[in-house]
């Protein structure tokens, strides 16, 4: 039904604009008018129009600065993030005068140099000087802005995350997952191989190298089994692939265990998912890792962003300069909460795949760490569980 | 008429012509031109009624709206409420379209092919063949994008961008499957199309102009159009390695991008790859692609503002030297779309340097715009307010690009609602508004009639109303830290202020619709019912309105005209006109400039 309005009001417009022409086009011929010859009264009501824009223009700016200007860039709630607002200020700065400067000259111009019948434009082709000074000034005012752009950046990088706690931030289609070293101080190594329900990071020790060896051999074999049996010959091939497949990939985890034997160092991290940590005025060193495709860590209130790129390690150092329950008094707004969203398009979800973050203070982010399992604790538990389970039946 | 004139002329028009050769495997590069600007017009209407399509999800999150079932049915909008795989398919798509259909086959086509045998004085493309292979690779390659809306698992939708690994796992997304071969295949296609046709481009420019044209005395059409076609020669023949590479990545097990991943659950055995390869190869063309679309724009403008404004363009050699800078800068900056990659900081400090760069020649060819208006004699023409549209354009997303260049500031804007806003304007609606003063500017050389004018002036002042009432505002949602490519914003409190914003931006989407509704019918009905078009409407100095108004092959009969002079005598003191078409001696004494 809707369909059918749709294409009523469609093609009833396009027939009443058609006969409006015609009105048009008749009369023009009446009064001889012709399309390339503009009238001086349109040329005067363009040239109203562009002075009128001018207002208009700067007036919507202006109004869309005051109402919403607030929220842009929010409170910057790290170290460097305050930074980089300072290098915003002093871009605003030079790009708004910039824009309401040149803008009044164009629509001035427009609206002032309307073509009048009778009279000349000024034969003005080049004017070496003056072009000379607009190559220079832009140029002077650029380096400017190159030089205090880059003294901010090189200082953000130079961080080294000497003596910062080390975070690693995992992605995968949809959510988030941090996991904080142990007592060791040090976050063990991890290899994508290794990762199942029970391990999702795929942190190597011993154990998890053996759960997977186990787990693959299971599957070559029932495949094995399966062929035994007799089937179509597209899904036995099907399954011989499966198998070999399995096989590759079973002798890399075999070199993983031979280079990693007795590796202790995994055993004690702790992953963590839903919300995360982190104390305020600590550098912290993220590594972002990621399971499929890639993500972006973004972090708008800490002025924080990095891709996280499968096969690769990526590290952003950055240090929180106010906590949550402080921000939370200053908006007053009790629910609020520092955010971590991915940015770069990773699916359908991609939208809703955040985190919480909590910046606490160090006493209350030590507390929070210490409820935090270690991971391999949390599998045996859950093996023990399986066990016992196994043994009721 | 000299004998011999006469029958040359006869050769040109003598033979007989079907149906076929005329409209369709047309050689003529006229109607070439013709031929790809209907296309891209098809292309812009499906691009825009996408943009529509997403912009009434994004400000109205998860309401029903029965034009969406109606026109994506049961399976991508149920009920009426935007399905999101296919949200991404819009997106990718509308960005595709938009970026290579519209502004780059659509203008660069368009218009290289009416103006440059017409301007330089040649009675066609070097080689009218591989001219009308441009537009059929063209036309194979809209076809294919266009019907790859219609598949069943959905259209490509990792982004205009498709960075792998989204985009070579078919498991990652549906849009990954069917609907990435398609939009691989028609990419191909539409590569091959741009090389033929800029390749036509530089080797006419440079080897078919006629006597007394020398380059510097080429309209600044044609310097835009021939540093377009090398930028597009350089640069897409690199898109085209990176799409290979991901064709086999996609079918042949290779691992040029993939590591270590597991996807929906299947642990992939690649490894060793790096999707960081894909983004160097991808922005090498990418960002040159911006200046692809781009500097035609801005040639069109410098005609139309000189001719318009009645006025010798001001300093000539300084924008042809600008737009050889821009052209030259273009390929050393890529790397400011990967400040967040991970990518060296050091190397990250070089592009910010070479990206800064370009604001130079960008700035000095704004300022020579509005030296060219001043104490002009300004006519106001639909193409004059669209190319002064373009200056306010040009400025008001060139400078957001300062803060976008700035890796400090990128940081934090990166990939958000601020860089949307940002290209938009710079690209989108500066892009546009060259095409459509080129549109109404030439369309009396293109169809023989002429457009109405009041129907053009409404045309304009909806656009450019609707153009910063949809992306100025973006600019605040991306520094509030709203990020792009999000099917709804509803789950983070923090843009809970926004809502109203971004239904004011929907509103003036459908506003610009509208406004393109009244071009559509003012382009179709004076196709067929404008005015006759004079010899030389708008009184300009090049020679392309030196042609008979109807269409023939060889453009001239009988010689090619001799230029004598630059294109810009516009109100030259001595001369009682107010344009003295190149074609006209220098008289006794007189300075050419």
């Amino acid at each position: 039904m809707t369909r059918i309005f749709v294409v009523l009001i469609v093609a009833l417009a396009v027939i009443a604009l058609a006969q409006l022409m015609r009105i048009y086009q008749l009369s023009s011929k009446v009064r001889n008018k012709k399309e390339e010859e503009i009238s001086d009264t349109d040329n005067r009501l363009n040239a109203s129009l562009m002075l009128v824009s001018l207002f208009s223009f700067f007036g919507f700016v202006i109004w869309q600065i005051v109402s919403y200007g607030p929220y842009m860039l929010p409170e910057a709630a790290s170290e460097h993030g305050a930074d980089i607002d300072q290098l915003f200020s002093f871009n605003w700065a030079l790009l708004f005068t910039v824009f309401f400067a040149v803008h009044t000259v164009l629509f001035v111009f427009a609206y002032k140099y309307h073509y009048r019948p009778g009279t000349k434009a000024y034969y003005y082709p080049h004017n070496n000087k003056l072009e000379f000074i607009w190559t220079i000034v832009p140029s002077v005012v650029l380096a400017g802005v190159i030089i205090f752009g880059l003294i901010t950046w090189n200082k953000i990088q130079k961080a080294t995350g000497d003596g910062a706690i080390t975070i690693e931030l995992y992605s995968k289609q949809f959510d988030w997952t941090a996991r904080y070293s142990g007592t060791d101080n040090q976050l063990g190594k991890a290899n994508y191989l290794l990762v199942s329900g029970t391990n999702p990071l795929g942190i190597i020790s011993d154990h998890s190298i053996a759960e997977r060896l186990a787990e693959m051999e299971e599957s070559i074999d029932s495949k094995e089994r399966k062929l035994q049996s007799i089937l179509p010959d597209d899904q036995a091939d099907e399954i011989e692939h499966s198998i070999k497949t399995t096989q590759r990939l079973r002798a890399r985890v075999l070199d993983i265990q031979t280079k990693n034997a007795g590796l202790k160092s995994g055993m004690d991290d702790k992953v963590v998912k839903g919300e995360f940590h982190i104390p305020v005025g600590t550098e912290v060193e993220f590594l972002f890792r990621s399971q499929d495709v890639i993500h972006s860590a973004y972090m708008p209130h800490f002025r924080l962003q990095m891709n996280s790129i499968p096969g690769d390690v990526t590290r952003f150092v950055m240090k929180p300069t106010i906590t949550t329950s402080e921000m939370r008094l200053k908006l007053n707004n009790p629910d609020f909460n520092y955010v971590l969203m991915c940015n770069k398009v990773c699916g359908a979800a991609h939208y809703n795949m955040q985190m919480d973050v909590i910046v606490d203070s160090p006493e209350d982010y030590k507390k929070w760490l210490d409820e935090q399992k270690p991971f391999i604790a949390e599998t045996i538990n859950e093996e023990q569980i399986e066990t016992k389970q196994l043994a009721d039946n | 008429m000299s004998s011999v004139a006469e029958a040359h002329a006869h050769a040109h028009t003598g033979h007989t012509e079907t149906f076929v050769s005329k409209y369709v495997f047309s050689m003529d590069h006229k109607m070439i031109s013709k031929q790809f600007l209907i296309t891209a017009v098809f292309m812009a209407v499906v691009g825009m009624m996408l943009s529509i399509f997403f912009r009434l999800q994004l400000g109205w999150d998860g309401e029903s709206f029965a034009i969406l079932n109606a026109f994506l049915g049961d399976r991508w909008a149920p009920g009426g409420v935007l399905d999101k795989n296919m949200y991404l398919s819009l997106v990718t798509i509308h960005g595709t379209i938009m970026v290579f259909f519209v502004l780059t086959g659509g203008l660069s086509g368009t218009f290289s092919n009416l103006l440059i045998p017409l301007q330089i004085g040649a009675r066609d493309m070097a080689s009218g063949f591989l001219n009308m292979l441009s537009y059929w690779f063209f036309f194979v390659s809209s076809v294919i994008m266009f019907l790859s809306l219609f598949l069943e698992s959905g259209a490509a939708s990792g982004g205009w961008t498709i960075y792998p690994p989204l985009s070579a796992l078919p498991q990652a997304m549906p849009g990954s499957g069917a609907g990435m071969t398609w939009w691989l295949i028609s990419m191909a296609l539409f590569i091959v199309s741009s090389l033929l046709g800029s390749l036509n481009y530089i080797v006419t420019i440079l080897n078919l102009r006629t006597k007394g044209m020398k380059m510097t005395r080429l309209p600044l059409t044609m310097w835009a159009f021939l540093i377009t076609a090398i930028i597009g020669v350089l640069s897409f023949p690199v898109l085209f390695s990176a799409v290979l590479l991901l064709i086999m990545d996609r079918t042949m097990g290779t691992a040029f991008y993939l590591s270590d991943i597991i996807i929906a659950g299947e642990v992939l055995e690649q490894t060793g790859g790096s999707p960081i390869l894909y983004e160097h190869l991808f922005w090498f063309l990418g960002h040159p692609e911006v200046y692809i679309v781009l500097l035609p724009a801005l040639g069109i403008t410098s005609e139309v503002i000189s001719t318009n404004a009645r006025k010798p363009i001001f300093g000539y050699r300084a924008m042809i030297g600008s737009l050889v800078a821009i052209g030259f800068l273009s390929f050393i900056v890529w790397g400011h779309h990967m400040f967040v990659s991970g990518m060296s900081p050091f190397l990250g400090s070089v592009f910010v340097f070479t990206t800064l760069l370009i604001a130079i020649p960008s700035a000095v060819k704004t300022f020579n715009y509005l030296t060219t208006l001043w104490r002009g004699n300004i006519v106001y023409t639909p193409a004059m307010l669209f190319s002064i549209g373009l200056v306010s354009t040009f400025v008001s997303g060139g400078l957001t690009g300062i803060i976008l260049a700035d890796s400090a500031l990128d940081i934090n804007v990166h990939d958000t609602y601020f860089v949307v806003g940002h290209f938009h304007i710079v690209m989108g609606l500066s892009a546009i508004f060259g095409m459509f003063a080129g549109v109404y500017h030439w369309f009396p050389k293109m169809f023989g009639r002429m457009m109405n004018t009041k129907m053009g002036y409404l045309h304009f002042w909806l656009t450019l109303i609707a153009g910063y009432g949809v992306f100025f505002p973006m600019h605040f949602l991306g520094l509030a830290g709203a990020p792009r490519r999000y099917y709804s914003y509803s789950d983070y409190p923090m843009f809970d202020n926004f809502v109203d914003l971004n239904q004011l931006v929907t509103l003036f989407a459908i506003l610009g619709g509208i406004a393109q509704v009244v071009f559509l019918f003012n382009f179709f009905n004076s196709i067929f019912k404008g005015q006759k078009a004079p010899l030389n409407p708008w009184k300009s100095n090049t020679l392309e309105w030196t042609t008979p108004v109807e269409h023939m092959h060889g453009n001239w009969p009988g010689k090619i005209p001799e230029v004598h002079r630059w294109p810009y005598d516009y109100s030259k003191p001595g001369i009682e006109e107010d344009f003295v078409p190149q074609t006209v001696p220098l008289a006794p004494g007189e300075e050419e400039h």
